[in-house]
């Protein structure tokens, strides 16, 4: 296997890099320029020079206290620390002198003789700070000795010498699943909690006690890593010089030889991560410094949670049966793929050419989704394509391309650092996107101020140094009328950009627009009395977001999985219009994606009425570069939805599935109705890891590979195109890409890719917006945001600079129209659903790691007050019905919900939210509203007749026959 | 699709359309259903304006000649 160290210098500068102007100055003897603002430290490492440190990062600001860094400068007294020391014109440099090497060792000297010299033995021998410095000074000899008889004070012995228990000494910490604590190694450098602090946000380190005393501690006085705030972002792990924090998977492999850069599988940040392995033992993963979403940082899942990809319950061997009430039985990849085939083709000469379909996976690949929907497409002859996309941001794509002609974010994560005011709605990001959320938060704690637009009180509306100016806690269902009611007040109060939208969108239909948004009706105090939004609360957040300077939107599921999901999105896109936030660094309309490729997944063509690059089926033009390349005539009507063909599989109509990488009976609305159209369907394909729910309705079974397996694409949420690297084959055989092309070419395809490369060339030589990338562009320049073309070879950061891609932005009238699903006397609180840091989506991964220690169950969150009037308390069993059905689980009782709304998070199959949630979707796109649901709470015992049920059926689905000799 | 929700659908669509500016709220009704309503579903959508168009919009029959 080919090791990929790209080329980049991932030398620590240590310091931050600054941005100035220049500055010249000597250091040992070169010349050197660097911006003003520099430190001392950087401008040498710039010149190739590194001296000596332990406290300093270039991902944390200087602190000055190890003294090791020391430099001397001509004209200055005394030796300055030259991490905090910054750069000036004409400055002379030295950084080695007998006296610097003298005060460096007598530095080195006094840590080491408080430190245990058990180096051999040590988890982090040969990748140690401490043992590297002590090299780099020369260090030679500790005079320090304990004397017999016990008195020096250390503190890493647990007895001193005379034999008395050592009242400095501390036993590890071993709470978290994925890292130690051993304080005898400390060397309390700081640099663990200003990584907590800077790089992560959560401020769950700091030094108790002075001097001699002080220690790192988590927590208040008591606590261990565990109990404290900690998120187990690694941050600190990372920043660590010595063993103190160690990864466990370190201490129990020895460190890894060698790296492989790629990106993360599980969210939509999409953090780049160096994989770092012995032989294909993976031993950790550590956040790549220049990825560009991440800038060397992650979340507890990226970097922690890929136990999954070795867990007992993956599936590495082919399996079929003729009826779902069968077990499963084993066979060879021939012989899986030949039955899947003929299947396939039985169903559609008996029920006609659309009587089969595909799913693609917005966790799979952009060529593993380009493939499947191509499968669709060229040999099945049909449109029946749809991606999970479908049940999470569908209706961005709708919304956004009406209002500003493209289905996707506006800026690069990097903006938010020039954001004045940020507005988030219907989004949590410290839980959904970490790695954003600490970026964000950043910028607040630097001054830019915050709009929470969310039933629920988020953590961002007050955690650690970061509280919201202004959080609207709507009722489910009201986005559209809060969102038009600041618009409302931005027309009314004449707080709109009227140059910009004079220049930028088309006039007469802001005119139409401020009409219907100036009507008393859309008034925030008229609108009070539906969204529950104080009419002040609302007047104050929307002048600050019009007169606050650079303003940002970032939104998630909570604006797009409800009845009016698309009218929101445009509602967003016409307040980003109206403030003229759209063009330049610090504003933006950004979604935020849920799973690792949605974007990539929409831009791949999966849905049923686009061909990739999101151009209509019924525009012959685009139809013809497609039948040009694959050979074949495409259908110009649009294809089932994933609703619309679970509805055609109970009609009768629909009965062949091929679902890659996706847990439709788990992740989707209504499960009994998404049952019984699989259960109605004559063969259903499960393409995936584990035999996950909708395989218990499954003929046949492909075990998938891990993205740790497969060469590919990820395009997160940024429109950023990051490369998937291969660091170890896959142990079932193939990449996914393989598999679906085996399934194609047994149904005559013929297709003849060998790598992945060349599904790539296909896309760029028929999509425009993908025209320039290819897999050497992306090694060489790490990542590419779309479109990237002649006119952008490189990819674009930010759109719409200086027109809208459609021409003219289109103000869209938006008005709220209430959800039919309504509460009553029979189901008075309104449930609304959400997710949790440490598990993704339906938790097929993390429930497959030591993630569960922080999330084992889905508790619903109830408000003390309807808790008291059912009789609830925490921790009981509650039924939880809806029309829908009903499930049981246990009750959180806290006042983040308002009273009259309920939360839960859809993380564990036997949970079954989705039991609960109902048909009812948004408008244009079927996106199910998930958001809201009308829901009854009452004492219960244990589980509903549903989930015993559900069990047993799953447990009689997942037999498998013991292979035959 | 049971009735029920095929109705309950193109409803919706209607009255989106229905706020919107101008007169050609039925075209963009059909023009919307044409775009993502695969033609089984129009199909059933026909077949129901053909026996009474229980529940429909008056915007949704008219929108249904066109798809
Ligand atoms: S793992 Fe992250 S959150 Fe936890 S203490 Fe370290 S830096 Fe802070
Ligand atoms: S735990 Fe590591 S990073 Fe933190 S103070 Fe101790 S040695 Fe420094
Ligand atoms: S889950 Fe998201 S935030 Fe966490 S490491 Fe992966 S891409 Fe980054
Ligand atoms: S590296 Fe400069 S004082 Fe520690």
């Amino acid at each position: 296997m080919k090791d990929l160290i790209i080329p980049w210098d991932d030398r620590d500068m240590g310091t931050p890099a600054k941005t100035g102007a220049p500055v010249t100055l000597r250091i040992d003897g070169f010349e050197v320029t660097v911006p003003e603002g520099t430190s001392v430290m950087r401008a040498a490492a710039e010149a190739g020079i590194s001296v000596p440190k332990l406290c300093a990062s270039d991902n944390l600001e200087a602190f000055g206290s190890c003294r090791l860094c020391v430099v001397e400068i001509e004209g200055r007294r005394g030796t300055p620390a030259s991490c905090t020391t910054p750069v000036a014109p004409g400055m002379v440099v030295h950084t080695q002198s007998d006296k610097l090497r003298k005060l460096r060792r007598g530095v080195m000297e006094l840590y080491i003789s408080d430190h245990p010299l058990d180096c051999l033995t040590c988890a982090a021998n040969g990748d140690c700070e401490l043992q590297d410095m002590a090299g780099a000074v020369g260090l030679r000899d500790v005079r320090y000795t304990a004397p017999a008889g016990g008195q020096m004070a250390n503190h890493f012995t647990a007895r001193d010498t005379s034999g008395a228990a050592n009242p400095q000494w501390r036993a590890k910490d071993e709470s978290n699943p994925y890292f130690t604590y051993d304080p005898a190694k400390c060397i309390v450098c700081n640099r663990c909690v200003r990584a907590c602090e800077e790089v992560q946000g959560t401020f769950a380190l700091t030094i108790e006690g002075r001097g001699f005393d002080s220690r790192v501690s988590a927590g208040a006085g008591g606590d261990d890593f565990l109990s404290s705030d900690c998120v187990s972002c690694g941050a600190c792990v990372q920043a660590c010089p010595t063993a103190t924090l160690q990864e466990k998977s370190v201490i129990e492999l020895g460190t890894p030889t060698r790296s492989v850069v790629t990106t993360c599988a599980y969210c939509g940040v999409g953090c780049s991560f160096k994989a770092e392995l012995n032989g294909d033992q993976l031993v950790r993963m550590v956040p790549w410094k220049h990825g560009k979403a991440n800038r060397g940082h992650s979340c507890v899942k990226g970097r922690f949670a890929y136990g999954y990809a070795t867990h007992r319950d993956r599936i590495l061997n082919p399996m079929i049966r003729e009826r779902i009430t069968d077990p499963w039985r084993e066979v060879s990849w021939d012989e899986a793929i030949g039955f899947a085939a003929q299947r396939l083709r039985a169903i559609q000469a008996r029920h006609g050419q659309k009587s089969i379909g595909v799913i693609t996976s917005s966790r799979c690949t952009n060529e593993e989704t380009f493939l499947v929907q191509k499968l669709a497409r060229a040999v099945f002859g049909n449109n029946n394509t749809d991606t999970c996309a479908r049940v999470c941001h569908s209706p961005t794509g709708y919304g956004l391309s009406q209002t500003f002609g493209t289905s996707a974010g506006t800026q690069d994560f990097d903006s938010v650092e020039a954001a004045d005011v940020v507005m988030v709605i219907g989004a949590n990001p410290t839980d959904g996107h970490p790695v954003f959320a600490s970026r964000l938060k950043r910028r607040l704690r630097a001054g830019a101020r915050l709009i929470v637009v969310d039933p629920r009180r988020i953590d961002l509306v007050k955690s650690a140094h970061v509280a919201a100016a202004h959080h609207l806690a709507l009722r489910p269902g009201t986005n559209v009328a809060v969102v038009t009611a600041m618009a409302h007040v931005i027309v009314t109060e004449g707080l709109m950009d009227e140059a910009f939208i004079r220049a930028r969108c088309d006039w007469d239909e802001f005119l139409t627009y401020a009409e219907f948004v100036a009507d008393p009706r859309h008034s925030p105090e008229v609108t009070e009395a539906l969204t529950g939004v104080p009419a002040a609360d609302l007047r104050a957040a929307a002048r600050a977001f019009a007169t606050g300077g650079n303003g940002a939107i970032y939104y998630g599921l909570g604006v797009t999985e409800h009845s009016q999901g698309s009218t929101t999105v445009m509602a967003i896109a016409n307040l980003a219009m109206l403030t003229g936030n759209i063009g330049r660094p610090g504003v933006g309309v950004n979604p935020l994606r849920g799973q690792n490729n949605v974007q990539g997944s929409c831009d791949m063509g999966s849905f049923p009425h686009e061909l990739p690059g999101y151009r209509h089926v019924k525009l012959p033009q685009v139809r013809e570069i497609f039948e040009r390349a694959w050979g074949v005539t495409i259908d110009p009507e649009p294809g089932l939805r994933i609703p619309n063909m679970l509805d055609a599989a109970v009609d009768g109509t629909f009965k062949g599935l091929y679902c890659q990488g996706e847990d439709i009976l788990q992740s989707d609305p209504d499960t009994k109705h998404v049952a019984a159209g699989l259960a109605a369907m004559d063969c259903v394909i499960v393409h995936d890891l584990f035999l996950n729910e909708t395989s218990n309705y499954a003929h046949v079974f492909l075990p998938g590979s891990t993205f740790l397996e497969k060469d590919g694409t990820f395009t997160n949420a940024e429109r950023r195109i990051n490369r998937v690297r291969r660091v170890m084959a896959p142990r079932q055989g193939f990449a996914d890409w393989e598999i679906t092309q085996m399934l194609a070419n047994a149904m005559g395809a013929g297709w003849a890719y060998d790598h992945p490369a060349q599904i790539m060339a296909e896309i760029a030589a028929t999509t425009p917006t993908f025209a320039g990338v290819s897999y050497d562009l992306l090694d060489r320049l790490g990542s590419i945001q779309w479109p990237c073309d002649d006119t952008a070879p490189e990819g674009t950061p930010m759109m719409h600079v200086d027109g809208f891609v459609r021409g003219k932005g289109r103000f869209i009238v938006t008005e709220y129209v209430a959800t039919d699903e309504k509460t009553g006397p029979r189901f008075p609180l309104l449930l609304t659903t959400g997710r949790i840091l440490s598990q993704y989506n339906v938790g097929a991964q993390t429930r497959r790691t030591e993630n569960v220690v922080w999330h084992d169950q889905d508790l619903l969150e109830i408000h003390p007050h309807d808790a008291e009037v059912r009789g609830v308390k925490d921790g009981d069993w509650v039924r939880l019905a809806s029309r829908s059905g009903e499930t049981t689980l246990r009750a959180q009782i806290t006042d983040r919900v308002s009273p009259g709304v309920v939360y839960t998070t859809f993380h564990h199959p036997d949970t079954q939210a989705n039991v609960i949630t109902t048909d009812y979707s948004d408008w244009a796109t079927n996106c199910p509203e998930y958001k809201v649901t009308a829901v009854q709470v009452s004492p219960s015992n244990g589980p509903s007749d549903w989930q015993v049920d559900y069990a047993a059926q799953a447990d009689r689905a997942r037999r498998v026959l013991p292979a035959a000799e | 699709m049971s009735p029920e929700k095929m109705v309950h659908m193109a409803n919706q669509i209607a009255i989106f359309f229905k706020t919107q500016p101008g007169d050609d709220a039925a075209d963009r009704v059909a023009a919307h259903l044409r775009d993502f309503w695969e033609p089984r579903m129009r199909q059933q959508l026909r077949d129901h304006v053909a026996q009474g168009g229980a529940g429909l919009d008056d915007l949704v029959v008219q929108a249904a000649r066109s798809i």
